[in-house]
C-alpha cells in the first residue's frame, strides 16, 4: 500500500501558488526540509524546482540569487571562515624519522609573521619526503601567549621558561640550545634572521656547533646533489648579492621565506629534555631597559604616536598630553602646513610612513595620503567630531567628540592614576 | 665623568665598503660608526690607545677606502695616524689572521661593524672571533656609558628606538649597526699623511665561498594574497574586497570622561603607557 504515491491536490495547488499564505510551509513539507524550499521530489519521482523561492532580497531591494549554496551574505561568509578554521586537517607525527628545530623570536610572547613564515619553511623541510616524515620542534624561550601553536605547524614544543633566559641572555640560551643539540640532534636548525631574535642567537649557535650557517636565506629548492638534499638562495654583501649554495645544517631565514602553514593542524605536544641544562656562566649582566625620551625616537620606528591634525585647537595641551602619555608626536599635513608642527613630524605618504603599535589620531579626518602612511600600524585610535570621516572607518577604536576635551580628560586620568600609584608606593 | 687613571686599549676592525649606487670602494658605514664610537670614547677616557686593523688584499682602491677611516681621526688628538694592514690574498678568510693578531695584541675592547658590505656579508666575523678568543660579545651597540675597573656599562639598541643597559667585564667584542651615532666626516689631508703599516699574517683561503654561485641580487617576488575559497563567490568577494574597515568600535554620544576611559583601557591593554 505504502508504495503507491499519494497525492494531495490541495497541497500541490498551494505549492504552485506563491501568494498563498501557507505557501512556504507547504513547500518546506514537500521538499522534506533537506534541500530547502526551492527544490523537492515530485509525486512521480521527478525533481521539481521552484525558481521563485531561490535567493533573497538584497540590500538594494533587488532579488539576488546566490548559486554558491551559501545564502544570506555576510553571516554565511563568517560561518564559512569558521568552517575553514575547523576543517584544518589534524596531523600527528608519532615516530618522526628526523627533527627540524626552530627557534622563533616570540616577540611579546606571540609568534610574529616572520616566525610563521619560518615554521612554514620548517614544514617544507619536514614534509618533503612522504616516506620519511620529519617533526618540527619549536624551542620557546619565555612564556608564550599563543593559543594555537599547532596551527602554525609545530609538532613538538620545547619550552624554556626559567628566569635565566629572560632579557638579553645569549649565554644561557646558547647553553640550552647546545643541550637540545646533544639530546635531539635535529637535522636542521632554523632561526629568523631578525635583529631582536635569531640573528644573534643563530650565529652564536653556529659558531658553537662549528657549522658555517647560511644567513639571509629567502628561498630553498630541493637538490639531490647537496648533502642535506636542499639548495638555498641567500642574500649577501649588504643585500646586493644572491648566493646559491647547498643548505647547511643551520639556516637563518628572512621574512617571507615560505608560506605559513594554512591547511593542517599539528599536535604541538610539550616535550622536555631528560638531562637538565648545565647552567652557563654569564659574563654579560642585563640591567634592564632604559627609559628613552619619546621625543627623540625617530617617527618611523616609534611604538606609540600621538598625532594631531586640524581638529586640535590648543597645541600647548597637545604637547603636554604627549609628554604625559609618553608618546612620540606626529602630525597631519594640515597641522604642519599651518606651522603648528615641524615638517619632520608629518605622518603620511608625503611625510613619514610610521609603524607604530598604537596610533592615537586626534582631530585628523584621514586623507588618503595620511591613511597610507599609517597602513602598518597595529591599533589606531581616532578622536574626531565627524562620525563619517575616513579615519573613523580605519580606526579600531573611535571616540566621537571634541578633541581638546577628550585629550584633557585622558591626561587627567593618567595623572590621577600615577598619583595613586605614588601614594601607594 | 671622572677621567680614568689608566686608559683602555681599543681595536677597531674596519673593512672596505661598497657604495650602494656607484659600487665604488668607500669606508663601510657600520665600521665608520664603530670608529666614531671609539674616537668619542678615546677623547673621554684619557690615555686610551686606539688601533685600526684591516685584513684583506692591498690595492689602490682599498687603500683609498681605508684612508677614509684615518681621515676621521684628523685633529681629534687621539694620535691615530696609522692602520695595521694584515695583508691577505684575495679570496682569503680574514678570521684566522684577525684571531692571531688580536690574541697577540690583546686589546680590551674590540669594535666591529655588524656586516660587511662586500663578499658573503654574513655577519659572522664578530661571532667567530668571540668563539675563538673566548671573549663575550655584544651586538647592536648604541653607546658606551662608562668603563670603570675593567667593567664596561654599555647601551644596546633594541628595535623601535629602545635601549637596554648591559654590564660586561673586559675584554669584550662589540658590534655596531645603524643605531650607533653617525660617523664624522673624513678629512683629506690627515688621510693622505697617515700610514698603512703592513704586517705579515697567515692566510687561509675560503674554499667554500669559491664553490658557491654569486649573482647580483634579483628582486624578491612579492608575496601574493592567496585566497583559499571553495566557491567562485568567495573568490570574487576576496578579489573585490576593499580595505578592511568597519570592524572598529565607535563610541558616540558619550561625554569626554567615558571616551577617555575607553581610550585609556586600550592603551593599558596594549601596554604602551609607561608606569
Amino acid at each position: 500500500m505504502s508504495e503507491i504515491p499519494r497525492r494531495d491536490p490541495r497541497r500541490e495547488w498551494v505549492a504552485r501558488n506563491r501568494l498563498h499564505p501557507e505557501h512556504s510551509s507547504v513547500l518546506a513539507a514537500l521538499g522534506g526540509g533537506l534541500s530547502g524550499t526551492s527544490e523537492w521530489l515530485g509525486p512521480h519521482g521527478v525533481t521539481r524546482k521552484n525558481p521563485h523561492a531561490l535567493g533573497f532580497i538584497g540590500p538594494s531591494g533587488l532579488k539576488r540569487i546566490d548559486r554558491s549554496g551559501a545564502q544570506q551574505g555576510g553571516q554565511a561568509l563568517a560561518q564559512a571562515r569558521q568552517a575553514a578554521q575547523a576543517s584544518r586537517r589534524a596531523v600527528t607525527i608519532a615516530a618522526p624519522d628526523f627533527l627540524v628545530a626552530v627557534v622563533p623570536e616570540l616577540t611579546g610572547g606571540r609568534l610574529s609573521s616572520h616566525d610563521r613564515d619560518l615554521l612554514g619553511l620548517a614544514r617544507r623541510l619536514a614534509d618533503a619526503d612522504p616516506e620519511r616524515s620529519g617533526a618540527v620542534v619549536a624551542v620557546l624561550f619565555g612564556e608564550h601567549r599563543e593559543a594555537a601553536l599547532g596551527d602554525a605547524g609545530i609538532d613538538r614544543v620545547l619550552p624554556f621558561t626559567d628566569a635565566a633566559y629572560a632579557g638579553f641572555a645569549p649565554e644561557a640560551r646558547l647553553a640550552a640550545l647546545a643541550a637540545v643539540e646533544r639530546e635531539l640532534a635535529p637535522r636542521h636548525w632554523l632561526l629568523p634572521d631578525s635583529p631582536l631574535g635569531g640573528a644573534d642567537l643563530g650565529r652564536r649557535l653556529a659558531m658553537r656547533l662549528g657549522e658555517r650557517p647560511a644567513t639571509g636565506v629567502w628561498q630553498i629548492e630541493s637538490d639531490a646533489a647537496a648533502p642535506l638534499g636542499w639548495r638555498c638562495t641567500a642574500r649577501g654583501a649588504a643585500e646586493s648579492l644572491d648566493i646559491q649554495r647547498p643548505l647547511p645544517r643551520i639556516a637563518l631565514a628572512l621574512a617571507e621565506c615560505a608560506e605559513p602553514v594554512g591547511a593542517t593542524r599539528h599536535a604541538a605536544e610539550p616535550v622536555s629534555l631528560s638531562a637538565s641544562v648545565p647552567s652557563a656562566l654569564s659574563r654579560i649582566e642585563d640591567l634592564g631597559q632604559v627609559a628613552v625620551d619619546p621625543a627623540g625616537v625617530a617617527l618611523a620606528e616609534a611604538e606609540f604616536i600621538l598625532s594631531g591634525g586640524n581638529g586640535v585647537r590648543d597645541w600647548q595641551a597637545f604637547h603636554h598630553a604627549a609628554q604625559v602619555l609618553g608618546a612620540t608626536e606626529g602630525a597631519s599635513r594640515v597641522a604642519v602646513d599651518d606651522g603648528f608642527m615641524a615638517r619632520d613630524r608629518q605622518v603620511g605618504a608625503t611625510g613619514t610612513w610610521v609603524t607604530a603599535r598604537v596610533y592615537l589620531a586626534v582631530g585628523i579626518s584621514g586623507a588618503i595620503q595620511h591613511l597610507q602612511g599609517i597602513q602598518s600600524c597595529d591599533k589606531v585610535v581616532a578622536v574626531n567630531l565627524d562620525p563619517g570621516c575616513d579615519m573613523i572607518k580605519r580606526a579600531d577604536l573611535a571616540v566621537i567628540g571634541d578633541a581638546g576635551e577628550i585629550l584633557a580628560a585622558l591626561v587627567a586620568k593618567v595623572e590621577q592614576q600615577r598619583g595613586e600609584q605614588r601614594d601607594a608606593a | 665623568m671622572q677621567p680614568e687613571p689608566q686608559g683602555i686599549e681599543m681595536a677597531v676592525l674596519v673593512s672596505v665598503g661598497r657604495h650602494p649606487l656607484t659600487e665604488r670602494a668607500r669606508r663601510a658605514d657600520q665600521d665608520a660608526r664603530g670608529l666614531e664610537l671609539a674616537l668619542d670614547l678615546a677623547s673621554r677616557v684619557a690615555g686610551s690607545r686606539l688601533r685600526l686593523v684591516h685584513a684583506g688584499p692591498r690595492s689602490d682602491e682599498s687603500e683609498r677606502a681605508l684612508r677614509d677611516y684615518l681621515g676621521m681621526a684628523g685633529d681629534s688628538g687621539s694620535g691615530l695616524d696609522s692602520l695595521t694592514l694584515l695583508e691577505q690574498p684575495s679570496g682569503a678568510d680574514a678570521i684566522t689572521a684577525l684571531v692571531e693578531h688580536l690574541a697577540a695584541a690583546a686589546p680590551q675592547l674590540v669594535i666591529t661593524g655588524t656586516r660587511a658590505e662586500r663578499g658573503e656579508g654574513s655577519g659572522l666575523l664578530p661571532y667567530a672571533l668571540a668563539e675563538r678568543l673566548g671573549w663575550p660579545l655584544i651586538n647592536g651597540l648604541a653607546a658606551v656609558e662608562r668603563i670603570e675597573d675593567g667593567v664596561a656599562t654599555l647601551l644596546q639598541a633594541l628595535p623601535r628606538g629602545q635601549r637596554r643597559r648591559l654590564q660586561v667585564r673586559l675584554p669584550v667584542i662589540v658590534s655596531v649597526d645603524a643605531a650607533a651615532p653617525a660617523a664624522r666626516q673624513s678629512a683629506y689631508g690627515p688621510a693622505r699623511r697617515a700610514a698603512l703599516a703592513s704586517e705579515p699574517a697567515p692566510a687561509a683561503l675560503d674554499r667554500e665561498l669559491a664553490e658557491w654561485q654569486l649573482a647580483p641580487a634579483r628582486k624578491r617576488p612579492k608575496r601574493l594574497k592567496i585566497v583559499k575559497a571553495a566557491s567562485a563567490r568567495d573568490r570574487f568577494k576576496a578579489a573585490a574586497a576593499k580595505a578592511e574597515g568597519g570592524s572598529g568600535q565607535v563610541i558616540e554620544g558619550v561625554d569626554a570622561e567615558q571616551g577617555a576611559e575607553a581610550i585609556l583601557k586600550l592603551l593599558r591593554d596594549e601596554g604602551v603607557l609607561s608606569r
